[in-house]
């Protein structure tokens, strides 16, 4: 096995004062069990009250919005935007905290939800204080639901918070973490998305609820605390505060880290002990996410203008190391059937059109020949064709597979195969029936 | 005159039948499974009564004529609420998938 060298991976000079982990446990043992309240009280202090007249809440939304906090589920949208939505919306809002992670490559939210779960806790009812929200509502992973809920009862035995918080375990599946999905959910039962704007309040009935992320809203439960500065004074100008990310695939120690946007890629690697074997490929994102040469990425800095080069995001922080001996085609073909399975089958151009890019895919993996050019017309008549993202979001991992495995597709064309390993490397888990 | 106004298309709803495309085809077409495929920019306004009609004869209602979006309030300033809050389906404990 060779171990990928990078060199040194110091810290930055500006960086030099931050001190993380900030969301996670600073001991790696306590990840596996949950802080108390009163442990975490202890870590944190306690949580500052975020209610009060309109212009006390519009002046923390402004705070929020110093702090250039972004979503961490995946499409970083800035906090603030949504927050100041709903505490203008017309009706009284209901914050829904996000901790569903359909997608199996990543773990971030159920490590964070059960290790810190009363600073997910403590945002979500910043955020339903800074919205005048009615209640606070977590929708978390069944690996985590109990812990959350557990800190839940002990906060309500401690009369500690002034809104009611409702703890309720995520439907399994894909597309159940898409945000009109987990409204959905909560208010109705059923786990699929709608294609309406839950995120903003509208006019008229339509609902206003606030979807995020539970990484961002143990950010904000952060930056009430600290202040914007305190949250500025780690990342980049641009992309500020820790983030977390799931590494996984050829490395090392596979597990959740809390960086700095702006490390390079390498040192992300090195913090997970290294590759194991000789990295040909990176998914950096997610599922929805890119396909780089590895070689290309791992210079880069992990942030959304740092690799910006091989048109990548961090996305909700995934990245996954593809070993130069496992064939990148065959990799995407699985992952693209997985995400095709994983449609909620509402949407035709979804349901159809998926299918058939994975078909051609796996045809292609099996050399058994390839329509490209009836794949890229396809990639482009999905986009935008569904309720949700899911379509979308497929279609730019499989379009970043047609540019970076190009040599291996023309390879496969002639009846060959540079692989000289089939094992799977990402996750997929068997889709919701 | 009229103001300007697009085609759109529910998703969910649409079950491909294609009545829309026959009917607008300098509008509509349809993709290689059967769902139509919506023209960029607004509707020329002398297709505008015809593009109404074909929405009110979609089987599905699936297809919907949009006026341009009215402006969105203002950031800024956050308003004092009037009305009473959303319900979300009636508290009956904690819910486990599949239940």
């Amino acid at each position: 096995m060779t171990r990928y060298e990078t060199g040194l991976c110091l810290p930055a000079p500006h960086r030099a004062g931050t001190a993380l982990p900030r969301l996670l446990p600073g001991a790696p043992a306590d990840v596996t069990s949950p802080a108390s309240l009163r442990a975490h009280l202890r870590r944190h202090g306690p949580r500052p009250s975020c209610g009060g007249d309109r212009a006390h809440r519009q002046r923390l939304i402004d705070e929020v919005e110093r702090s250039h906090l972004t979503g961490r589920g995946g499409a970083a949208f800035p906090a603030a935007v949504k927050l100041r939505a709903l505490a203008a919306a017309p009706r009284i809002p209901v914050v829904i905290a996000n901790g569903v992670e359909g997608e199996p490559a990543s773990a971030k939210d159920k490590v964070l939800l059960m290790s810190a779960p009363h600073l997910v806790l403590d945002g979500a009812v910043c955020a339903a204080e800074l919205t005048g929200a009615g209640e606070a509502v977590i929708v978390a992973h069944e690996a985590a639901w109990e812990t959350v809920r557990i800190a839940a009862a002990e906060r309500r035995a401690a009369d500690y918070d002034p809104v009611p918080v409702r703890v309720l375990a995520a439907a399994a599946g894909f597309t159940a973490g898409e945000a009109s999905a987990v409204v959905h959910w909560a208010g109705r039962g059923a786990p699929v998305p709608t294609g309406r704007p839950p995120r903003l309040g509208g006019p008229g009935r339509r609902p206003a609820a606030l979807v995020s992320n539970v990484e961002t809203l143990a950010h904000l439960a952060l930056i009430m605390r600290h202040g914007a500065s305190w949250f500025r004074a780690a990342g980049t100008p641009a992309e500020p505060g820790s983030m977390l990310v799931t590494i996984l695939g050829e490395v090392r120690y596979p597990g959740v880290y809390e960086i700095e946007p702006g490390t390079p890629v390498s040192c992300l690697l090195e913090l997970a002990g290294g590759t194991t074997a000789e990295p040909g490929a990176l998914l950096i994102g997610g599922y929805f996410g890119t396909w780089a040469a590895a070689a290309d990425a791992l210079p880069l800095p992990f942030s959304a203008a740092g690799l910006s080069p091989v048109g990548a995001v961090p996305g909700a922080g995934v990245l996954a190391v593809l070993p130069a001996r496992a064939c990148g085609l065959a990799e995407t073909a699985r992952l693209t059937r997985y995400l095709a399975d994983s449609s909620a089958g509402q949407c035709g151009p979804c349901i159809f059109g998926l299918g058939a890019i994975a078909r051609e895919l796996e045809q292609a993996a099996a050399l058994g020949g390839c329509d490209l050019p009836a794949v890229r017309r396809w990639l482009r008549d999905v986009t935008g064709r569904g309720a949700c993202r899911h379509p979308d979001g497929t279609a730019l991992m499989v379009a970043s597979a047609l540019r970076v495995f190009r040599a291996e597709i023309t390879l496969h064309e002639r009846g060959r195969c540079s692989a000289i390993s089939s094992a799977a490397v990402l996750p997929v888990r068997e889709p919701a029936p | 005159m009229t103001s300007p106004a697009r085609l759109a298309v529910d998703p969910i709803a649409c079950d491909g039948r294609g009545l829309c495309a026959e009917l607008l085809p300098g509008l509509i077409t349809l993709d290689d499974w059967g769902f139509p495929v919506i023209a960029r920019g607004d509707i020329p306004a002398s297709l505008q009564k015809e593009a109404a009609a074909v929405a009110r004869l979609c089987p599905r209602l699936a297809l919907r004529l949009e006026q341009a979006a009215p402006n969105s309030p203002d950031r800024g300033q956050i308003p004092p609420r009037r009305s009473s809050r959303l319900v979300l389906r009636p508290d009956t404990g904690v819910r486990r998938p599949g239940s």
